[in-house]
């Protein structure tokens, strides 16, 4: 009796952990987003789907959808693009590509706050050390984080340079699993470098790509602290994402119910995403 | 013409190295300057005299040692809780046959993918209610196990041959003997890169802390840094680099000692 309770007993400690804060929590954020509560009264109103409603009626929020996916499309665009680029340039033995390798990533373990204080000061637009190396090419006093037209850009290039050295070495990894043999018959073939790249490298680097496109894009969708510490989602709402919004929405103006509507559609856009990331997954074991 | 492409690609490796190391550079340079130094343009490179001072003013300006405290008390909490749930976790679902297994363990690998990020709103009335913001508890009890630590121990466990096992099991060793004392060594690679990930993103976390507490009492160096940002009359960029140092070094200095490891545990995380 006991040896059979034994592997449960040694589970249930985790488990108790994932379902008070993971699994319970994601059941009380779709009841909230059904009522009205300001968090101090001590009566919720049940109101149907209005936050809903009033969400999607909400022009502000249409503007944070819609910044949510400029930041999210082109950062993970251009990061992968980037990183594949710099993953075959950096796919060497020797010290100085290890190097090179630990200095990309090492954004990738540094706080996202030091990142967005350094960042914050290096866009500075009066003192800035960006705006001293665009003056010597002429370009001149570009606002980065204080324009509207600049600010979303800004926070994607630091998304940028954080994200790139992760994925390259992930992309790294990904091109040394790919078997030596299939190359040295493209180079039977005479296959110029280019078609090489078209013809092998990248079909059988794409499970790797759908794999991190995902990653990303899950990762993306949950930006807040560059947000929280460079812009406070402005200039004019400029930079407002959905995280962001939903902690304004909590925390500043105690509108419980309408932030936990905007969290179930956060909910729903992740579960898409995890859905499709377990999908590839079981299709890839089966593969193996 | 092979040496002039050989050259280009250092040139460009070198410019590569650039855009990486130097705004850390930057960072310590700006940290060591005096206000009118860092605020003057075109950039000052170096101070003229190192003002070791800004690291003073960085720390007294706010309960950095309460910060820090809190820091190290949030991230070594985790790191044990998380050590005593995920190793007996990890050896059930690697040694044992049991009903229902498939299922717990896919529960626990989709609460991987729910960020914190999702579920911060009900889990702060939760915390509310049982009394708990404000207190390291609520920093500490949501990461108390890891979903990714049970996956990555799992898989080392596995690979322990059965023979030495059964070896053990011939010494009369219980269950709980060769879990702490035969497994646990054996799979001490595996724990110390779990380890550094853990330490890593617990250490750097700003979204959790900043959203279960508005006390200082209980904040942690990241959020505590942040706030330096908030001087009145303009951010002193010299003051703030000083302290942004204060959280970047610790990491930094782990990130050179174990570089392949670390790189090896977040890795993973994508990979797999």
């Amino acid at each position: 009796m006991m040896q059979k309770a034994q592997p449960y007993l040694m589970i249930l400690p985790s488990l108790v952990v994932f379902a008070l804060f993971f699994l319970y929590p994601i059941g009380y954020l779709i009841q909230l987003s059904l009522h009205d509560w300001n968090f101090i009264s001590p009566e919720m109103n049940f109101i149907g789907l209005q936050n809903f409603q009033q969400l999607f009626a909400d022009n502000e929020f249409k503007e944070v959808l819609l910044n949510t996916t400029i930041y999210t499309v082109s950062s993970v665009s251009v990061t992968t693009a980037l990183s594949i680029l710099l993953a075959l340039w950096l796919n060497k033995k020797g010290l100085l590509y290890t190097f090179l390798q630990g200095a990309i990533f090492s954004p990738h373990v540094i706080s996202l706050v030091s990142i967005a204080l350094l960042w914050m000061w290096m866009m500075e637009p009066d003192y800035g050390l960006l705006n001293w190396a665009l003056n010597l090419v002429g370009i001149n006093g570009i606002q980065w984080l204080n324009a509207p037209e600049t600010s979303l850009f800004s926070l994607i290039v630091v998304a940028v340079w954080k994200g790139l050295g992760f994925n390259t070495l992930i992309f790294i990894a990904g091109l040394q699993s790919i078997p030596k043999t299939v190359y040295e018959a493209a180079d039977l073939d005479d296959a110029s470098r280019f078609s090489t790249f078209r013809e092998i490298t990248l079909p059988m680097l794409s499970p790797t790509i759908f794999f991190l496109v995902i990653i990303n894009l899950i990762g993306s969708f949950q930006v807040f602290e560059t947000i929280s510490i460079m812009t406070q989602g402005g200039p004019i709402n400029s930079t407002n994402m959905l995280v962001y919004y939903i902690y304004e929405y909590g925390f500043q103006f105690f509108k419980i119910g309408y932030a936990s509507a905007a969290g179930v559609l956060l909910l729903g856009i992740i579960s898409i995403f995890t859905a499709v990331y377990f999908w590839l997954l079981s299709r890839r074991v089966h593969y193996q | 013409m092979i040496l002039l492409k050989r050259s280009f690609n250092i040139v460009g490796l070198l410019l590569l190295a650039l855009l990486f190391i130097f705004p850390f550079v930057w960072m310590v340079s700006t940290s060591l300057k005096t206000l009118g130094e860092a605020m003057t343009f075109p950039p000052k490179w170096l101070p003229e005299v190192l003002q070791w001072q800004n690291f003073a003013a960085a720390w007294n300006s706010g309960p950095f040692l309460q910060y820090l405290t809190n820091s190290l008390l949030v991230t070594g909490g985790i790191l044990i809780l998380q050590f005593v749930t995920v190793v007996p976790a990890a050896y059930a679902f690697a040694r044992y046959q049991f009903r229902g297994q498939k299922v717990l363990f896919a529960l626990i690998m989709v609460t991987l993918m729910i960020p914190a990020q999702l579920i911060f709103l009900p889990v702060y009335i939760q915390m509310s209610n049982w009394g708990l913001l404000n207190q390291a508890w609520a920093l500490i009890l949501p990461f108390a196990s890891s979903a990714f630590g049970i996956f990555l121990l799992r898989q080392s466990f596995k690979q322990v041959p059965h023979e030495l096992i059964e070896a053990a099991r011939l010494d009369d060793a219980s269950e709980w003997k060769i879990m702490w004392r035969v497994m646990v060594p054996l799979a001490k690679p595996t724990l110390i890169t779990f380890a550094l990930f853990s330490f890593i993103t617990h250490w750097n976390d700003y979204f959790w802390p900043l959203v279960m507490t508005t006390n200082n009492d209980a904040r942690t160096l990241p959020v505590g840094i942040a706030q330096l940002r908030n001087t009145e009359g303009g951010v002193s960029w010299n003051t703030l680099m000083a302290g942004n140092m204060l959280l970047v070094i610790p990491v930094l200095f782990v990130f050179l000692l174990a570089q392949r490891q670390i790189i090896r545990a977040f890795t993973y995380t994508g990979v797999k």
